[in-house]
């Protein structure tokens, strides 16, 4: 009589690990650049290649680090409220044109709006990968002390702002 | 348009499927002929709008009509018109509908030809699969939207991931989820049966051939993904105890074991409980791997996008489904055994070894997937086990199980002797012995003792699976009657023996070597020479490629060209290893293009796979044999 309840009993005993295992949220990859300086490079800028934007250079501000190419789509997700950010001053945002086509990156800024206070343009991916870079779009919260203190993966919005990086950012200041 | 037509006929799905759901429990429970007779229309009303919403998300990926997210996201121009239909499939919004599309495919087939069964007993089973499907629509409305838009939509979409622009991976996935699903019916079928007043053994003989369509399927569909694997990721394996090539192992596993007790059941009235338990356990095997890889929660190359929310809705759906029809189960089953004596040298015996055999099994993989899981749940850090655990593993529940086979086919219901079998197995296992061993040591030059267990265990079910093949066959009268039962069952051993005898040869004998290549190069590998041509870039629809062109020598004889590739696909940017493969019956010359060494000089890796192509042949002459076991007359009586 008692042996038919072993099934449940089994399948009852192994549902928590899987609650648990549900709660490590995969979402947010912890970064191992979290808390370290930010790597350094040196690449064209996107608009006007006779310019060298140096990673130093960037110092001394807190700045949003944003990798984004026009290929793609959660970039044009999120580029509406790149606009409505940049247009609030909130915070300088510098892009990283990832593995793109110049002159559809400069199409695309010209048609939907220039967010960005500098973009540096990667085309090899060399530098996303030292960032760590998973897909576009990708962005990192950088202190005015060069530090990498957020990241997030894939396109973001008010909420997220409000959520993710507003606290952060009035601690950093 | 198309989209929002789709959107709205999965709401009406939704809605009809929990109307199928409780009018034929309702139905059921009051007797009442009228809303049971209701069951059938509302099951086919639910299927149809299931089909439109599907029908429009395949129109909105052949019309390239980006401002769907998920089009736009999977799809692209110049994607070939086969791989836009796949597409549909390639992530996880479509591969969820398709899942429900199939799903509700099975409760028609199931509405058609049920209707010499008991009405409240079918009603039941057809509630049953309304309830499920209810379920995944929800999950697939509220979580996994396919039809969502976008805006502004962009011009071009992000392409179908290049690993799924395969032939294999276009019909890998929906063979598998028909066989995933099935296991659906067979669960729906143990519900009604455990709910219904008096359960007898008639219940074996109309769930039997259902299961065994959906275990076919699962053949079929694990066999291609491990042929795709095989041929397109490039590592040249054929089997890599992924957690989600295990998640579809193990109901497979569960669901063969289920055959075999549901033969006890129908034929012995035996063991009803314990098959019972197995259809339960089948289905909920499916649901628990594919779901917890589609839930984050174990990390596999295969994993689809992940977010909490679904996984949270995915564990509370599969609480209720396993965890209600486990809990139906404790309540009921301790009715259930009756007491019919065996001998313990029977057919019985043997079918209640392979039953114990292949749940052992099915527990070591599970172990093995939730593992590392549970160690880094309880903070006892990240752990990987991988194929070597596994193979090891494998081999404690295996060997025996395979040496018990040939018994099992050869023994008699309710009491054998041994020396009775004993006399009817010992001349094939005698023939098995001498070609087991000739077999290695003369055509590969080489013995062991795992090589030679397989190859004489491999050979003793050939063979006697064409013994007992020979003796469905009965001539009377210059009239043949051929017993399907029978021939179906000794043809899927055949299979298996094949299947057996193919992974022993190749994993003893199999060669794989990575080489540095410059043009002009010779290299001798298992015998064969290989030559570097030439190498040149190639174009096609989405990609542009680098191929290699490699002459093959046997001897002097020039026997073949291959020309393995790499691709880059021109959307996603992501590098793809297109192998070439020479594939004969009884060995594959693989070769595949690695990375540039810079001075014109590349990494090539040659492999010699003898007998591979008899894994994938004997998983077909299994899922063959299957076929013929349902075809049999008495399940269409």
């Amino acid at each position: 009589m008692k042996k038919h309840y072993l099934p449940i009993l089994f399948f009852l005993a192994i549902m928590p690990i899987f609650f648990i295992g549900l709660d490590r949220d995969k979402s947010v990859l912890p970064s191992p650049l979290i808390g370290k300086k930010i790597p350094e490079f040196s690449l064209p800028s996107l608009v006007n290649s006779e310019l060298q934007i140096d990673s130093s250079e960037l110092l001394n501000n807190t700045f949003l680090f944003n990798v984004w190419a026009t290929w793609c789509v959660g970039c044009l997700e999120e580029h509406d409220f790149l606009m409505k950010l940049s247009e609030s001053n909130e915070i300088p945002i510098v892009g990283l044109n990832w593995r793109d086509n110049h002159n559809d990156a400069l199409a695309w800024l010209r048609d939907y709006g220039n967010p960005y206070t500098i973009i540096a343009e990667d085309v090899s991916g060399r530098v996303a990968i030292d960032w760590g870079v998973y897909g576009a779009p990708e962005s990192f919260l950088v202190n005015s002390n060069g530090i990498i203190i957020h990241k997030h993966l894939g396109p973001l919005d008010d909420d997220i702002w409000e959520r993710d990086f507003r606290a952060i950012i009035n601690d950093a200041n | 348009m198309f989209p929002e037509i789709g959107h709205f006929a999965l709401i009406l799905a939704l809605v009809v499927s929990l109307c199928q759901g409780s009018v034929s429990f309702y139905g059921a429970a009051k007797q009442n002929k009228d809303l049971i007779t209701l069951t059938r229309p509302l099951a086919h009303t639910q299927s149809l709008f299931v089909l439109i919403a599907f029908t429009c998300l395949v129109y909105s990926f052949v019309s390239d009509d980006f401002s769907v997210l998920y089009v736009a996201n999977n799809s692209q121009l110049a994607l070939p018109l086969l791989f836009k239909v796949s597409a549909v499939w390639g992530a996880h919004e479509g591969s969820l509908l398709l899942w429900v599309l199939i799903l509700s495919t099975w409760t028609t087939l199931v509405c058609l030809f049920s209707k010499n069964l008991p009405d409240i007993f079918s009603s039941r089973v057809i509630g049953v699969l309304g309830f499920l499907n209810f379920g995944f629509i929800l999950f697939t409305l509220f979580t996994s939207n396919p039809f969502e838009r976008i805006f502004p939509s962009p011009l071009d979409g992000n392409d179908l991931n290049p690993l799924l622009q395969d032939i294999g991976l276009a019909i890998h996935p929906p063979l598998l989820y028909v066989g995933y699903v099935g296991f659906a019916v067979a669960y729906a079928f143990a519900i009604s049966a455990m709910l219904s007043e008096k359960l007898d053994k008639n219940w074996a003989k109309w769930t039997r051939p259902w299961t065994t369509a959906a275990w076919l399927f699962l053949t079929i569909g694990i066999a291609l993904g491990s042929w795709w694997a095989y041929y397109e990721l490039g590592w040249g394996g054929w089997w890599f105890w992924d957690p989600v090539e295990n998640a579809s192992f193990m109901p497979w596993l569960i669901g063969t074991a289920l055959i075999h007790s549901l033969a006890v059941t129908e034929k012995r009235g035996v063991f009803i409980s314990w098959t019972l338990l197995l259809s339960v356990s089948a289905f909920s095997l499916s649901l628990l791997g594919t779901f917890l890889v589609r839930s984050g929660i174990l990390i596999s190359v295969h994993a689809f996008a992940t977010d909490p929310e679904r996984g949270l809705f995915i564990l509370i759906f599969l609480i209720s489904v396993i965890g209600g029809a486990l809990l139906l189960y404790a309540k009921k089953a301790s009715d259930l055994d009756k007491k019919v004596g065996f001998g313990a040298v029977s057919r019985e015996t043997f079918l209640l070894l392979n039953n114990v055999l292949l749940v052992i099994a099915t527990i070591l993989i599970l172990l093995g997937t939730l593992a590392p899981l549970v160690l880094e749940v309880f903070n006892m850090g990240k752990i990987s086990i991988g194929a070597p655990w596994f193979e090891i593993a494998m081999l404690v529940p295996m060997i025996p199980l395979l040496i018990l086979v040939t018994m099992g086919m050869h023994s008699l219901w309710i009491k054998d002797s041994s020396f009775n079998l004993y006399k009817k197995l010992r001349s094939p296992l005698g023939i098995a012995t001498l070609v087991g061993i000739v077999i290695p040591t003369v055509f590969y030059g080489r013995s062991g003792l795992l090589l030679l267990i397989g190859s004489i265990i491999s050979i003793w079910i050939i063979i006697s699976s064409l013994l007992s093949l020979r003796s469905s066959w009965k001539g009377n009268q210059g009239r043949f009657h051929i017993n399907r039962s029978v021939a179906g069952m000794s043809i899927a051993h055949l299979g298996l023996g094949v299947f057996v005898f193919g992974v022993t040869i190749v994993s003893s004998f199999g060669v794989e070597t990575d080489r540095g290549f410059s043009i002009g190069d010779q290299i001798s590998v298992a015998g064969y020479e290989y030559k570097l041509n030439s190498i040149e870039s190639v174009k096609g629809p989405n990609y542009v490629a680098i191929e290699a062109d490699i002459s093959v020598f046997d001897g002097s004889e020039l026997i073949s060209h291959l020309k393995p590739q790499k691709r880059t696909y021109l959307v996603q940017k992501s590098p793809m290893t297109e192998a070439a493969i020479l594939a004969k019956w009884n060995k594959d010359l693989f070769v595949a293009l690695g990375d540039s060494l810079g001075n014109d000089s590349w990494s090539i890796r040659i492999q010699y796979k003898p007998m591979v192509r008899w894994i994938w042949l004997g998983c077909l002459i299994m899922a063959l044999g299957g076929l013929i076991a349902i075809s049999d007359k008495r399940y269409r009586r």
